[in-house]
């Protein structure tokens, strides 16, 4: 079955496009493991949560998505960082199991609210420049595709300067290293805690801001991404920063392929596949640290 | 002595109250309980809440003309439930009916539900009528209390076919390669096979057929293939959002066949989608459920739901004439039996006339109307249109589509 070039080229190029917001939903995600060394399964319903957020800025307050992304940041940030200091982090008494089932319990608890306000429809906005088109070469990408890679781009070029150049992201960096070190300087762990996670929520706002334009909201749609985004995690290494990106524009384009080739019905097995095989050879991921 | 005295004088006075006011008297027949099963909540709501509509439109009607006049003007008295949008959901509220007293069942919406609501009322000998349930399994079962008023698949694709063929002669023949897309559930597989077997035996070249879960995230690799394959006609089969996502990507991504051909598609003979998506639903056909437009009940009615606000589905013709067949049966019936009812309905004739479908005269085999037939409708600028059968058409298909 050969497609001429320009069909794969699009299909891609589409792929890298859309495994930037991959990558952005990743990134908190590996961030949160990174830092506090635990997996966050509250991450699909906050994401969720973050999409009914953006939802409802367009539908009561009429503000587009890509406006409402920096409030909506700054918002689940705050909200992240209230999760971690006051429900998570004292929930937890330093086990980590317990933070499992927190996370879990939180999810369950965020998923059925959604399902109580918003019903279980389908719900999506129509916006002008949704179904707008770029031509690239003998190839039409779409806008909203583009602005969301842009958009993910700057955001891991912010995260990067925070990191490196703020005290912050030094204290960030050193309770990701040695906690108890960290703490005997002076550094407050849990509030590096709760910021970090604030964070990786602040990425979600972003990334369901850019989702919206092109895709449905529903009270169960963050789960979709957020199993793709923890064979991102992997592949691009467990609480690597670059991993999360360049491992959602792998997963994009290999999503993309494998839909083009054996269909949408069964696209889904590429990214399963490299998610065993990873494990299996290399199991750090790309950029992980050796254990 | 004086006891009985007043016990007469108060029967008498009761007796002119009621000669007084016959409505009293009609609020004395115990009211017929009638269960209207619509999924209004999950992925099917949409079509459950216009099921739903189009069920309370007849029964209000019923109940304004006086009830049931054979049971002494009897009210229709509604027992809605949810089936959410899934089989345990509308057997769970078969029981529920069933515990209630209800008379029949109308509704299901979706195949899946219709099969399983249908058996769950079939061990009680409870009358259940399918509203929509395309799916020929839901009448091959064997089942006496199963009745289904509108088309099964397999009339469907047939008519569709005969009249893909009709329009493509009579258009000089332009189109002879095909795209099929379909959901990869019950329906769209079932209807992909049907179409994969007769397409070839009447002159059309399947290019390929592409397969989507519903609900499907994005629609470009499906498009990506349309445009590689170039094919004349696209016939897709998939529910309400995939296919506002296929047209919505395909109007982006230019590509423009010489038509865009459903069989029994949810969203391409929606007015939601015409009026949201008029540019992406311009020129689409589809081969589906439609209310005759030369009846003028059907018209206002159509009136009445768009002074609502909303807009005007098949469900709701489907509905509203199933709820009548009921009315009907319960009229020749005599009593609000379940058994009497069930023998009633079978025996339904060409004098049913309270429907708004354009079927002929009614006849009902195995439970299964054969008079039932879909129609050819095409959206022309922001309306839809019947361009199948001739008799009643409205409007001339616009075949090939250029530019």
């Amino acid at each position: 079955m050969g497609f001429p070039p320009e069909i794969l080229l699009e299909a891609a190029l589409n792929g890298l496009l859309t495994g930037a917001v991959y990558g952005l939903v990743a990134l908190g995600l590996t961030l949160v493991y990174g830092v506090l060394h635990i997996i966050n399964f509250a991450h699909g319903a906050l994401l969720t949560a973050a999409m009914y957020a953006a939802y409802v800025a367009r539908t009561a307050f009429g503000l587009d998505p890509y406006v409402a992304a920096l409030p909506l940041a700054g918002l689940f940030f705050l909200l992240g960082y209230a999760v971690q200091r006051l429900v998570i982090g004292p929930a937890s008494r330093g086990r980590d199991e317990n933070i499992l089932l927190v996370t879990l319990g939180l999810s369950i608890i965020i998923e059925n609210t959604m399902l109580a306000l918003f019903r279980s429809d389908t719900r999506s906005i129509d916006l002008p420049y949704a179904m707008e088109v770029v031509a690239f070469g003998p190839t039409l990408l779409s806008w909203p595709r583009l602005v969301g890679f842009g958009a993910t781009i700057l955001v891991a070029l912010l995260l990067f300067l925070l990191m490196s150049a703020t005290a912050t992201g030094k204290a960030i960096r050193a309770v990701a290293k040695e906690r108890t070190g960290a703490a005997l300087v002076g550094i407050d762990v849990a509030h590096i805690y709760a910021v970090t996670f604030g964070i990786g929520t602040a990425c979600l706002a972003i990334a369901a801001a850019l989702l919206l334009p092109s895709f449905y909201v529903s009270p169960r749609v963050g789960n979709a991404f957020v199993l793709v985004a923890f064979t991102i995690v992997v592949l691009g290494g467990m609480g690597s920063v670059i991993g999360a990106l360049l491992g959602g524009l792998i997963i994009g384009v290999v999503e993309s392929l494998s839909g083009l080739y054996l269909g949408d019905s069964l696209g889904q097995i590429g990214i399963f596949l490299i998610f065993i095989l990873v494990l299996l050879v290399r199991p750090t991921g790309l950029f992980g640290a050796r254990a | 002595m004086a006891k009985f005295e007043i016990g007469r004088r108060g029967a008498m006075l009761a007796t002119a109250g009621v000669l007084a006011a016959p409505g009293l008297a009609r609020a004395q027949v115990p009211a017929v309980r009638l269960g209207i099963l619509q999924p209004v909540t999950g992925a099917l709501s949409q079509d459950g809440e216009y099921g739903r509509l189009g069920a309370e439109l007849a029964i209000n009607e019923i109940n304004a003309g006086g009830g049931i006049r054979a049971l002494g003007g009897a009210r229709i008295e509604m027992v809605f439930g949810d089936a959410r949008s899934n089989p345990e959901g509308g057997v769970a509220e078969v029981e529920k009916m069933q515990a209630e007293g209800v008379v029949a069942v109308v509704g299901g919406f979706a195949s899946p539900i219709c099969l399983a609501a249908s058996q769950a009322a079939a061990r009680y000998d409870l009358p259940y009528v399918v509203d929509v349930g395309v799916s020929d399994q839901i009448v091959s079962r064997g089942l006496a209390n199963t009745f289904r008023f509108g088309p099964g698949f397999g009339v469907v694709t047939t008519t569709a076919l005969d009249n893909l063929v009709a329009l493509n002669d009579a258009a000089g023949k332009p189109a002879r390669t095909v795209v099929i897309v379909h959901e990869d559930g019950l329906f769209g597989s079932g209807m992909a096979r049907l179409l994969n077997a007769e397409l070839p035996k009447r002159g059309f070249e399947v290019l390929e057929t592409i397969a989507h879960p519903t609900p499907a995230r994005d629609m470009n690799n499906v498009a990506l293939r349309i445009r590689s394959l170039r094919p004349d006609l696209v016939i897709p089969s998939s529910y309400y959002a995939e296919f506002v996502l296929l047209s919505r990507t395909m109007q982006q991504q230019r590509i423009r066949p010489k038509g865009i051909y459903c069989v029994l598609n949810g969203a391409a003979s929606n007015f939601r989608f015409v009026r949201e998506f008029p540019e992406a639903a311009n020129l689409v056909m589809d081969c589906n459920h439609w209310a005759d437009p030369r009846k003028p009940k059907t018209q206002e009615l159509r009136r009445q739901v768009e002074a609502q606000n909303r807009f005007w589905l098949y469900n709701i013709p489907l509905n509203y004439s199933a709820v009548m067949l009921v009315a009907d049966a319960l009229e020749r019936a005599g009593r609000a039996d379940r058994a009497a009812l069930i023998q009633a309905l079978a025996a339904t004739d060409g004098a049913f006339t309270r429907h708004i479908m354009p079927y002929g005269p009614t006849r009902f085999v195995n439970g299964q109307n054969q008079a039932a037939v879909p129609v050819n409708t095409q959206v022309q600028n922001g309306d839809i249109k019947v361009i199948f059968p001739r008799e009643f058409a409205d409007a001339q298909p616009v075949f090939p589509v250029t530019g």
